[in-house]
């Protein structure tokens, strides 16, 4: 789950991390108030999930009081659109106001799971507000990388290598230790998936402040994080997607117009390939789950069909334990609810495959009946020939 | 011969008296699994379906059952610590199926293990690993497998019986399948499963099924090149996947423009595997390459 800067710089604060001191505002009046409250010279950035704010005309500098006002009257309300967002853009909602910093030198500090290693990584770099993976690619030897031991977390002499690597010196090397040693308990405490700080900066007092923040966190320890769930902001999200997570289902939107609905992510994805190999475009990822019941089948076909561009279906389930010809009849049932003239290829395999094949084919309905992968890909892509012809 | 599961597997299901747990233990010993012991804290006494004692922790079915490896069953939450039970109880295989667990309990539970080398993890978030003929430690549908010389390893499950179903009209039967799970932080990883399978004298050929996100498949492709000299067919689940989205499994996805099927593609190629771009070529790649 992502939130948004000022969120994670509330938590950061929270856990000792040196933040700038700000406010948030959704009005102009509410941004000009804070401004008087934090004093000028302010900065005055857009709250979205996506980054490139800056160069997307989301983060100004506001010296005076005129500027705050100006700045939040075109910030609030516009359609950001950074490299992140896609062409369709983010709404505004909100602005952060925030205390101009005294910025002497811009640095990197990034902490993730390396999956490689199976360990909590930091990662610094003195390449600060440059995309991490830009640095990665062009300069590695920028990257210090720090893997923490879990079984006694991050130490002293490890928050000391990066403070040295980054040429800290002095308040600054003695603030950048303690700032890694807090971002870590941070990242722990919140079961975080990746808190990213770029740019840190060291000011011409010699404090260490994360001058911005992005941060994500784990969905699977939702369940001890509580105090993390209201953060959530489903307009950042798909609503479709949203929908989906609702029903307990597992659904992205993609561009395509050919919906499919498979039990098990690693064969959706098989199948999304498939029908692109096949000539076709997939409208979506969705897994229903390994027992595809009536209820999630039809709860799928109502997600995949408030797609306006699905123009055709393919159903993949492997059966597996669950009989073929229960989940054909829960799949003739959910088609007979929803009540659809978009043409529905269905794939059953696994027990009772064939006996699944033939209730599908006498129902009378809409059905096309496929019983391997490929042909089922085939016959679906064929749908929207006829479909595109007519 | 088989790898990790064979004859001598004398199984413990922990949560063996759950719902998911209670229907999975029944399978399993229809289709031949020597189930010896089942584990629920505070349940120790009872006698699921009337043959399997149910012990309070691991040790005592190690000690009494004579245990020897370990299937969890156990809601996310407590699944790491079910883990981190058997592996100190001394099971040399852990089947974790549990979906779910939070990143930074795996973190510990692999801090945990590297000190207990004894102990092999599977999973978690897998189907789990089958001899077919012979025994199941996990959720697959037993009857779609027919023994014979094919290893398979993959992260996903349905894909598995996929490329199990294809193999098997092609006319191959499988050594052991392994399902190694789809999270970030698994016990075995490509690499350690394509290691055993090498080694086994039954498996002539691997199919190793990946998926985008991470760079394991990458890491077995290199070791594939040195050492293997058994032939490996191989497909990457999620070459239509889009950037930055966790696609179903929490390890599919693809971060900072690296995990994508294509670069994992071409890994396995530059390696000498015989990649399929389809998933439905499996089975007549397979055919292919064994004549």
């Amino acid at each position: 789950m992502k939130i948004h800067e000022y969120q994670a710089k509330d938590i950061l604060r929270s856990y000792g991390v040196p933040v700038p001191k700000g406010k948030i505002a959704s009005t102009v009046k509410e941004a000009e108030l804070a401004a008087q409250e934090i004093g000028l010279p302010v900065v005055v950035k857009a709250q979205i999930h996506a980054g490139g704010r800056g160069k997307g005309g989301g983060v100004k500098f506001a010296p005076t009081a005129e500027d705050v006002s100006q700045y939040a009257s075109d910030i609030l309300g516009m359609t950001l659109i950074t490299h992140q967002t896609g062409p369709e853009g983010r709404f505004v909602k909100k602005i952060w106001i925030e205390e101009a910093s005294n910025i002497k030198h811009e640095y990197y500090a990034g902490i993730v799971l390396d999956r490689a290693s199976s360990k909590v990584t930091f990662m610094v770099s003195t390449e600060g507000g440059m995309e991490i993976e830009k640095v990665a690619e062009e300069t590695p030897e920028k990257i210090v990388k720090v893997g923490v031991d879990a079984s006694v977390g991050l130490q002293a002499f490890q928050a000391r290598e990066m403070a040295f690597a980054l040429g800290l010196t002095g308040s600054a090397f003695k603030n950048g230790v303690k700032f890694f040693l807090a971002l870590y308990k941070a990242y722990m405490g919140t079961d975080a998936s990746l808190f990213e700080i770029n740019p840190l900066v060291v000011t011409e007092e010699g404090d260490v402040i994360a001058l911005d923040a992005k941060a994500d966190f784990d969905n699977n320890a939702m369940y001890r994080q509580k105090t993390l769930t209201p953060l959530r902001d489903l307009d950042e999200e798909e609503p479709l997607e949203i929908e989906a997570d609702k029903s307990g289902l597992n659904y992205i939107k993609l561009d395509g117009n050919i919906g499919c609905m498979v039990n098990g992510a690693g064969l959706a994805m098989g199948t999304m390939d498939i029908i692109k190999l096949t000539g076709g475009e997939p409208a979506n990822f969705l897994d229903v789950g390994g027992s595809a019941s009536a209820e999630t089948v039809e709860q799928g076909f109502r997600i995949i069909l408030s797609d306006k561009n699905v123009k055709a279906v393919l159903i993949n389930i492997f059966g597996g334990i669950v009989r073929c010809d229960r989940v054909a009849n829960g799949v003739i049932q959910a088609i007979k609810n929803i009540n659809t003239q978009v043409p529905i290829v269905v794939r059953l395999q696994g027990t009772n495959a064939e006996e699944g094949k033939r209730l599908l084919e006498e129902s009378g309905m809409n059905i096309i009946a496929a019983t391997e992968l490929k042909d089922s890909a085939e016959k679906v892509v064929a749908t929207l020939g006829q479909t595109v012809g007519k | 011969m088989s790898v990790l599961v064979n004859k001598d597997t004398r199984l413990v299901v922990q949560g063996i008296t759950g719902t998911e747990g209670g229907f999975h233990t029944q399978q399993m010993i229809e289709y031949g699994t020597h189930v010896v012991a089942g584990v629920t804290p505070g349940k120790g006494g009872q006698i699921f379906m009337d043959s399997v004692p149910v012990f309070d922790t691991v040790k005592d079915a190690v000690k009494i059952a004579g245990a020897n490896a370990s299937v969890i069953f156990v809601p996310p939450a407590f699944a790491a610590d079910a883990i981190m039970e058997a592996a100190d109880a001394g099971i040399e295989l852990v089947v974790c199926i549990t979906e779910g667990i939070p990143t930074l309990d795996m973190v510990n539970v692999h801090e945990f293990l590297s000190k207990r080398p004894k102990t092999t993890l599977i999973g978690p978030n897998c189907p789990g690993v089958i001899t077919p003929g012979v025994a199941k430690i996990g959720i697959m549908p037993g009857f779609i497998h027919k023994p014979g010389k094919i290893g398979i390893i993959s992260r996903s499950g349905t894909l598995t019986y996929e490329a199990v179903h294809q193999l098997g009209n092609a006319g191959f039967g499988q050594s052991t399948a392994i399902g190694i799970g789809g999270d970030p932080i698994i016990g075995t990883k490509h690499i350690d499963a394509v290691k055993l399978l090498n080694e086994d004298p039954d498996t002539e050929a691997i199919v190793l099924i990946g998926e985008i996100g991470g760079s394991d498949e990458e890491t077995a492709a290199a070791y594939i090149a040195k050492h293997v000299r058994k032939p490996v067919v191989a497909f990457i689940a999620g070459q239509t996947a889009p950037e930055g989205k966790r696609m179903g499994h929490a390890g599919a996805i693809i971060a900072g423009g690296k995990g994508t099927a294509a670069e994992k593609m071409e890994a396995l190629a530059a390696a000498g595997i015989h990649v399929v771009k389809s998933p439905a070529d499996i089975g007549n790649k397979m055919k292919e390459v064994l004549g």
